[in-house]
């Protein structure tokens, strides 16, 4: 499903080089449930872009889905984003003036999916969340466990390989945080692959892996 | 994406900052607003003038017979002439397309009286067409009838200062004019009007032209004066005129003249100034396009966020192109729906004050005006829709939204 080898990323500003990875290898495979963690600057939010083709590793290989990702044009990193990659972040990022459905229809559209197709599975999304009574409200009008939830039913909606959820609980409040958790595990119970970085200590065995990262290499990498 | 879906978000991403919106779409309308009214202005300006130039006969085609060798000096006929014949007319009339009337010009003096009153009078010749094509108008009484070239009535109209001279204040009509030896009643009373192609429109007789050729003994006309559908088909009607009178005479014996040349030449003065005039309105709508670049910068580092969003969801640097273009041209183009209705209304305000003016709004210059204001959002708008299209998403998304 996802494979890296020997991942490095640089980063220059002026004439200091800065390595945010040096070389990761890690292998998650479909149905896994990863628990990414590790201090600020241990370069989790680096790898996670990566994962995400958001960004491109200065020297080493990504293969995602049987594709080498670090070959692919940037035309098909989108395609990869649109169809094979769900994000989740820790502030949610929702359209403000868009209702949930639209919200949720925004994939979507960029996929160029018909109009009436959208909205059937958008508001299937957001049932499978729990959030059938809210499909027509706007984010300031939900709580911020349901934004989060909204976000993850976009996420969701492209059936993508692979679910990234950076910090997904780290503006919310313990019971809300409680709640988008209980959602992951479900999504993962029906089969959903999902890599959670957090740097909550008490969510690190809640996956079937937990990797931890220090000054961008692997340090210990164990099932749970 | 579909086209629909575009003019949709971007209507969507409007709500919230109106001001804004509203003042760009202002500065907008009223850039198209001005361009619109000084176009229609000048274009009506020019219409105007040259339509009071047409009154004197811009759409008159008149065929001399003789070649005019130099222009200006009197034709001089090089070795035998054939004459302007009835037959001629007859022909030009029917067989040019772009002719719709032709009236047949014989010219000559005699001596008219009226009782004891005698004068000498220039009797021109001609049929009922006349008075429409030098248009002309009678007073009182009738045209003269509608008959063949070649048939003879006795029946003359008179110009005003004819009927001062020989009958002050009587009612001429049903009068009898001797001609010569000739008796012809007068029927008609043709309206005063001033000097036109070097000749007193006042002071003449017209009596139908077989009578004329026939008292004067005459084969060749004077004139043929052939009225033609519009100003843009002389032309063209010039030239088959010409290759028509030179296959009936085997030879160029006659001169054309048109008022075509100085007609056009002063049209295009016109219509250059007119121009000139839309494009010290257009830099208005300059102002208005860099007005749009300005908010669309400003939406662009308002939304950076949702621009990373949409591109880590599977946003092509295309569609947020598109996105943002439509965006502008949306803003510009209600700009110039706004702009159309205040020219229109401008033009009717213009009219109502300065109503010797006729102040007519072309459908050109309206769909043209439609045009410029969804150019004037693509153009402006290509260096913001460019900045967020290329917008890196890690970066976009770093900021909390």
């Amino acid at each position: 499903m996802i494979r890296l080898e020997g991942i490095r990323r640089e980063y220059r500003t002026g004439a200091l080089a800065v390595h945010a990875l040096r070389g990761v290898d890690l292998h998650i495979p479909p149905g896994s449930f990863s628990v990414l963690m590790g201090p600020s600057g241990s370069g989790k939010s680096t790898l996670l872009h990566i994962l995400g083709c958001l960004d491109r590793p200065t020297s080493g290989t990504y293969t995602l889905d049987g594709k080498e990702v670090t070959a692919l044009p940037d035309t098909e990193l989108v395609l990869l984003r649109r169809f094979s990659i769900g994000f989740v972040f820790q502030s949610f990022h929702l359209v403000p003036r868009m209702s949930a459905t639209a919200n949720v229809e925004l994939p979507m559209i960029f996929a160029g999916v018909p109009a009436s197709e959208r909205e059937r599975r958008a508001i299937e999304a957001l049932e499978s969340v729990g959030l059938a009574d809210r499909v027509l409200h706007r984010p300031d009008e939900l709580s911020g466990g349901e934004r989060q939830r909204v976000a993850i039913a976009r996420s969701l909606v492209m059936k993508p390989a692979v679910l990234l959820a950076d910090e997904p609980t780290g503006n919310l409040d313990t019971a809300s945080g409680e709640e988008v958790l209980q959602l992951l595990l479900e999504l993962h119970r029906q089969g959903n692959t999902i890599l959670l970085v957090t740097h909550d200590e008490r969510l690190a065995r809640i996956g079937d892996t937990l990797i931890r990262l220090r000054d961008g290499e692997i340090e210990t990498l164990e099932s749970t | 994406m579909n086209p629909l879906d575009l003019l949709k978000m971007s209507l969507g991403s409007f709500s919230g900052h109106t001001l804004r919106v509203r003042l760009t779409v202002l500065a907008t309308s009223i850039g198209i607003a001005s361009v619109l009214l000084l176009t229609s202005l000048g274009q009506s300006g020019r219409d105007y003038v040259l339509q009071k130039f047409a009154g004197l006969g811009s759409n008159l085609l008149i065929v001399v017979p003789g070649k005019l060798e130099t222009s200006g000096g009197p034709p001089v006929a090089p070795g035998r002439t054939h004459e302007l014949s009835l037959d001629d007319a007859r022909h030009l009339r029917r067989n040019i397309p772009g002719v719709v009337d032709m009236a047949p010009i014989s010219i000559g003096t005699m001596p008219a009286r009226v009782g004891n009153k005698e004068r000498a009078l220039v009797i021109l010749g001609s049929n009922d067409r006349l008075l429409h094509v030098r248009q002309l108008e009678l007073v009182a009484g009738q045209n003269l009838p509608s008959l063949d070239l070649e048939q003879a009535s006795p029946v003359c109209l008179i110009g005003s200062t004819v009927h001062k001279e020989l009958f002050g204040n009587r009612n001429p009509l049903g009068q009898t004019l001797r001609l010569g030896e000739y008796r012809f009643r007068i029927v008609g009373l043709i309206a005063e009007k001033g000097q036109s192609l070097a000749m007193d429109m006042n002071d003449f007789v017209l009596i139908p032209v077989a009578n004329l050729m026939r008292i004067l003994n005459r084969k060749g006309l004077f004139r043929v004066l052939l009225s033609i559908r519009s100003f843009d088909e002389m032309r063209t009607a010039e030239e088959d005129v010409r290759k028509m009178l030179i296959s009936r005479h085997d030879k160029e014996d006659f001169t054309l003249i048109t008022q075509q040349a100085v007609m056009s030449s002063l049209g295009d003065i016109l219509n250059n100034l007119s121009w000139a005039i839309s494009g010290i309105a257009a830099i208005s709508l300059l102002a208005a396009g860099m007005l749009i670049t300005n908010v669309m910068l400003i939406t662009v580092v308002e939304r950076r966020a949702e621009i990373g969003l949409c591109k880590a969801i599977g946003a092509g640097n295309s569609q947020i192109l598109s996105l943002f273009l439509a965006e502008a041209a949306l803003l510009s183009t209600a700009g110039g729906v706004i702009g159309v209705g205040l020219g229109l209304l401008g033009a009717r305000i213009i009219q109502w004050l300065v109503p010797a003016l006729p102040v007519s709004t072309p459908v050109w210059a309206i769909e043209l005006a439609l045009a410029v204001s969804f150019g004037v959002g693509i153009l402006f708008g290509v260096l913001p829709a460019l900045r967020a299209s290329r917008l890196p998403p890690v970066e976009a998304l770093s900021r909390r939204a």
